[in-house]
C-alpha cells in the first residue's frame, strides 16, 4: 500500500509539473494497483533472511602488504564467476566488476616521480567504491543506480534505460556497460544469480545478494586475508581496528565523494 | 496550413523523397542497433558517450539561437527581424526533435524511456534536460504556428502570445544552460568542470545557429519566390560574428587556466585534443581543422566588404556552423572522456552504422524543416499574390 | 467539390483495415491453454499464494518481489505465516520448472513477451 501510495504521488508530481497528457495513463495505472491491492486478503510481510549480514555502512579495506597477481586473478575469477560477468573479445564491450591496475591507474593524482619500489608494479584491485556521496546515484534519472540505507551502491537493472550518464558521473571508471548481450560470453553460468540484458549498466555490489544470505563478498572469500570487509560505522569493527592502526588512502579523496574502500599502502 | 507542403514543383518532391531514402537507410541501421545493442557504435567502457550525443549537443545549441531572432524582434522592436522570425523557429522546432531522436538513438534501453517520468528525479540534471527540452519544442510550435496563422489571415498575433514569446527567451538560454549543466557538474571530469561551460555553449550556438540559418535564407532566396532580406542577412551575420567571437574568447580563457595552471586533470585532455597524448591523437587533425575554420569564419565575417558579398558570406558562415560543429560535438565530448578517470588512453571514432544512423536522424530534421519552411514560403507567396 | 464517392471508398477501407483482427479470427478463437504442472509443484499442491491469486496477480506478485528484494534488501517474503525466498529463478522457477508448459503456454496465448528470462536463469533441462 505504502508503495503505491508513494507511486501515486510521483504521478501526482509528475502531473503537476505540466505533463498533463500524461494524467490519462496515471489515473488508469493507480486505480488498477489499488483495486489489486484490495483484493489482496492475506498478511503480506517482506523482511530480511534471519542470518542477513547487516551494517550502518559497509567498507572494504584492501591491504595492498599482501596483494599478489595471484590474489588478483583469484578474486577477480570468484566475483565475475559468482555474478556471470561476461568475458567478451571485443576490449569496447568490455565488462568487469573488479580488475587490478598499477598504482599510477589506481590513485593516478598520487603519483610520484620517486615511488617507493614495491609499487611500481605492485597489482590493486579496483572496483566500486560505494561511495558515501555518490555522484552515480546523483546523475541517475530513474534511481536505477541508488543508494541502500547501509551504504551499498546498487543497480536497478529493472529500471535502467541504459543512458550511461553514471558512467559519465564515476570517477573512477568502476562502471561498464552491456553494449551487446551478455549471454553469449558467459562460460559457465551460475544460476543462482541472474544475468544482465543489452543495454543496462552493470558494477559491483558489494555482493549484496551473499549478505543476505550470511556470506561475505566473494572476492574478500578469495583473497588470501587481503580484502577485510566490514562496518565502517562500528568502532569495533576489523576493518575499523586496522584503519586505527595502520595507514590507508583513498582514490580520489580530493573530490569529495567519501569512498568506502581504503587501501593500506 | 499544412496542405501548403502537399503541393510543390518536381524538384521539391525529389528533395522529400531523397529525404526519405536517407531516413530508410539509416533506420535499417537503428534497426541493427536495437537488435546487437550499441555495441554496434565505436563507444566503449570509456568513451561512453559518442557521436549520438554530441550532435544532440551541437543541435540543442542550434535549436537555442532561435532567442537572436526573438531578442532583436520582440525586445528591442528591431521590425526587420519580423520577416524571418518564423524561420528561426522552425529551425528550433526540427533541430529539437533532431535532440529527441538522438537522445533515443543513444539509450541502451530505449522502451524504458519513459522511466524518467515514472519516477521523476530532481537531483538528476538529465531530468530537468528532458523537461526544458520538451518545455522550448512546445514553446516554438505554439507560438510560430500561431504567429504565422495570424500572418496568413493578416491580423494581429493574439495578445496571450506575448507573454509565453516573453518566457521563450530565458527558455532558451535555459535549454542550453542545462544541457552544460549535463556536463560541468561531474566531478571526474576535469575537461567539463568549469564553470563558463554553459557560457561558452551559449557563444557557440549564437554563432553556429545563426550561421546555419543565413545559409538557409540563401537558399530559400535561390529556391523560392519568397526573399528574406538582406538586411536580414546582414544583421544576423554580426550576430554570429560576436557569438564566434564569444566562443573563442572563452575557449582562450580556458587554455589559459589550463596551461597556466598546468593541473595535470584539465590539461591532459587539450593536449590529447591538440598534440596527442601518448601517442594517441586521432582527433588532432580534427581539432586543428575546426580552429581554422572558426578562425577564418571570424577573419571573414569581420571585414564589411568581404561579409556585404553574400558569396563570401556563405563561405564564412559555412567556415563558422563546420568547425563549431567538429569542436563542440566530436572534442567536447570524445576530449572530456579521454584519458579515462584512471588516466588511461582509449580512444573513440564513430563506426559506420553509428554515422548512419546519424545521417538519418538529421533527415528526419531537414525533412521536417523543409515541410515547415514549405508552409511559411507558401503563406509568404500567398500574401504576396 | 464533390468528393463523397472518394471519402465513402476511404472510409471503408479505413474501416475494414481498422477491424481486421475482429473478422479475421471471427469463430477461431482458440482454446485457452491448460498450463501443466510439474511433479514437484502437483506435490506441493499451493503455491506462495492461492491459485486464483497467481494467475491474476503473480506479475504483480513478482515486481513487489523485485522492488523489495532489488532496492530495500528484503529478500524473505512471509504470507500466512510461511516463508519464501523472493526469488523468481531459485523459488518460483524451482517448483515450475517447466517453464514451456508452464510459463510460456499462458504468455504466447495472450501475447505477453516478458522479459524476465533476458537476466533470469531457468533449469537448464528446459532450454532447447
Amino acid at each position: 500500500m505504502e508503495n503505491n501510495r508513494r507511486n501515486f504521488l510521483k504521478f501526482a508530481g509528475v502531473t503537476v509539473l505540466g505533463l498533463g497528457s500524461l494524467s490519462l495513463l496515471d489515473g488508469l495505472t493507480s486505480d488498477d494497483v489499488i483495486a489489486s491491492a484490495g483484493q489482496t486478503s492475506a498478511e503480506e510481510i517482506y523482511k530480511k533472511g534471519a542470518n542477513a549480514l547487516t551494517a550502518k555502512r559497509w567498507g572494504m579495506v584492501v591491504d595492498t602488504r599482501i596483494i599478489t597477481a595471484a590474489i588478483c586473478r583469484k578474486m577477480e575469477n570468484a566475483c565475475h564467476q559468482t555474478h556471470n560477468v561476461p568475458d567478451h573479445a571485443n576490449k569496447r564491450h568490455e565488462i568487469k566488476w573488479i580488475w587490478d591496475t598499477e598504482y599510477k591507474h589506481a590513485f593516478p593524482e598520487k603519483t610520484d616521480l620517486f615511488l617507493a619500489e614495491r609499487f611500481e608494479h605492485l597489482p590493486i584491485p579496483v572496483f566500486c567504491n560505494h561511495c558515501a556521496n555518490p555522484p552515480c546515484v546523483q546523475a541517475c534519472p530513474t534511481q536505477a543506480t541508488f543508494q541502500r540505507a547501509d551504504g551499498l551502491v546498487l543497480m536497478d537493472f529493472h529500471r535502467c534505460i541504459g543512458c550511461r550518464f553514471c558512467m559519465a558521473a564515476c570517477p573512477y571508471g568502476s562502471r561498464s556497460f552491456n553494449f551487446r548481450d551478455p549471454r553469449e560470453a558467459i562460460k559457465n553460468e551460475n544460476p543462482e544469480f541472474p544475468t544482465r540484458m543489452k543495454g543496462v549498466v552493470e558494477k559491483c555490489n558489494f555482493c549484496a545478494e551473499r549478505l543476505a544470505v550470511g556470506k561475505e563478498p566473494a572476492c574478500v572469500e578469495a583473497s588470501d586475508g587481503a580484502l577485510i570487509f566490514g562496518d565502517l560505522e562500528d568502532p569495533q569493527s576489523e576493518i575499523r581496528k586496522l584503519l586505527k592502526e595502520n595507514y590507508a588512502i583513498r582514490r580520489k579523496q580530493n573530490l569529495g565523494t567519501n569512498p568506502s574502500v581504503y587501501y593500506i599502502v | 496550413m499544412l496542405d501548403k507542403a502537399l503541393k510543390g514543383s518536381k524538384s521539391y518532391w525529389i528533395w522529400i523523397f531523397v529525404l526519405l531514402g536517407v531516413i530508410g537507410t539509416g533506420f535499417t541501421f537503428y534497426l541493427k542497433q536495437l537488435d546487437f545493442g550499441l555495441g554496434i557504435t565505436g563507444m566503449s567502457r570509456d568513451v561512453t558517450w559518442g557521436f549520438y550525443i554530441a550532435q544532440f549537443t551541437f543541435l540543442v545549441g542550434v535549436a537555442a539561437s532561435a532567442v537572436m531572432l526573438v531578442i532583436p524582434y520582440y525586445l528591442h522592436n528591431y521590425k526587420a527581424f519580423g520577416r524571418i522570425m518564423i524561420m528561426g523557429e522552425f529551425l528550433a522546432i526540427s533541430s529539437m526533435i533532431m535532440c529527441i531522436l538522438f537522445i533515443i538513438a543513444d539509450l541502451g534501453q530505449p522502451m524504458r524511456l519513459l522511466n524518467v517520468l515514472l519516477y521523476p528525479t530532481p537531483h538528476s540534471m538529465l531530468f530537468w534536460d528532458m523537461i526544458v527540452l520538451s518545455g522550448y519544442l512546445l514553446i516554438n510550435l505554439v507560438v510560430s504556428w500561431n504567429v504565422l496563422d495570424a500572418e496568413r489571415n493578416s491580423v494581429p498575433p493574439a495578445k496571450w502570445l506575448k507573454p509565453i514569446i516573453y518566457l521563450s527567451v530565458p527558455w532558451a538560454i535555459s535549454i542550453h544552460t542545462v544541457t552544460a549543466y549535463l556536463y560541468c557538474g561531474l566531478p571526474g571530469r576535469g575537461f567539463w568542470l568549469t564553470a563558463i561551460l554553459a557560457p561558452r555553449f551559449l557563444a557557440s550556438a549564437f554563432a553556429g545557429g545563426p550561421a546555419f540559418l543565413i545559409l538557409l535564407c540563401l537558399i530559400v532566396r535561390r529556391v523560392t519566390n519568397f526573399d528574406p532580406g538582406r538586411e536580414q542577412i546582414q544583421s544576423l551575420s554580426k550576430v554570429v560574428v560576436y557569438g564566434s567571437i564569444a566562443n573563442m574568447f572563452f575557449f582562450l580563457c580556458e587554455v589559459f587556466v589550463a596551461m597556466y595552471s598546468q593541473i595535470p586533470e584539465h590539461l591532459d585532455h587539450l593536449q590529447y585534443l591538440f598534440f596527442g597524448l601518448h601517442g594517441h591523437g586521432v582527433l588532432v587533425p580534427w581539432m586543428w581543422t575546426a580552429m581554422a575554420l572558426i578562425v577564418s569564419g571570424i577573419i571573414l565575417l569581420l571585414i564589411p566588404a568581404a561579409r556585404k558579398n553574400e558569396a563570401v558570406l556563405a563561405v564564412a558562415c559555412a567556415f563558422t556552423f563546420i568547425g563549431i560543429w567538429i569542436d563542440k560535438g566530436m572534442g567536447m565530448v570524445a576530449g572530456g572522456f579521454v584519458p579515462n578517470p584512471l588516466h588511461e588512453v582509449n580512444e573513440y571514432f564513430p563506426t559506420f552504422p553509428e554515422v548512419m544512423i546519424a545521417v538519418a536522424v538529421y533527415g528526419t530534421g531537414f525533412l521536417i524543416l523543409t515541410i515547415l519552411y514549405k508552409v511559411f514560403v507558401g503563406v509568404k507567396e500567398e500574401l504576396a499574390a | 467539390m464533390n468528393d463523397k464517392p472518394k471519402i465513402i471508398i476511404g472510409l471503408a477501407i479505413f474501416v475494414a483495415v481498422f477491424t481486421f483482427p475482429i473478422w479475421y479470427n471471427r469463430g477461431a478463437a482458440a482454446p485457452a491453454p491448460e498450463v501443466k504442472l510439474s511433479e514437484k509443484a502437483k506435490a506441493a499442491k499451493q503455491c506462495v499464494r492461492d491459485t486464483d491469486y497467481m494467475r491474476k496477480e503473480h506479475m504483480q506478485l513478482l515486481d513487489g518481489w523485485r522492488d523489495r528484494t532489488v532496492r530495500d534488501a528484503m529478500r524473505v517474503y512471509e504470507v500466512n505465516g510461511k516463508e519464501y525466498v523472493a526469488s523468481l529463478s531459485n523459488t518460483c522457477m524451482d517448483c515450475h520448472s517447466n517453464k514451456a508448459d508452464f510459463c510460456d503456454k499462458c504468455h504466447n496465448y495472450v501475447s505477453v513477451d516478458p522479459y524476465c528470462w533476458n537476466c533470469h536463469t531457468y533449469p537448464k533441462e528446459e532450454k532447447k
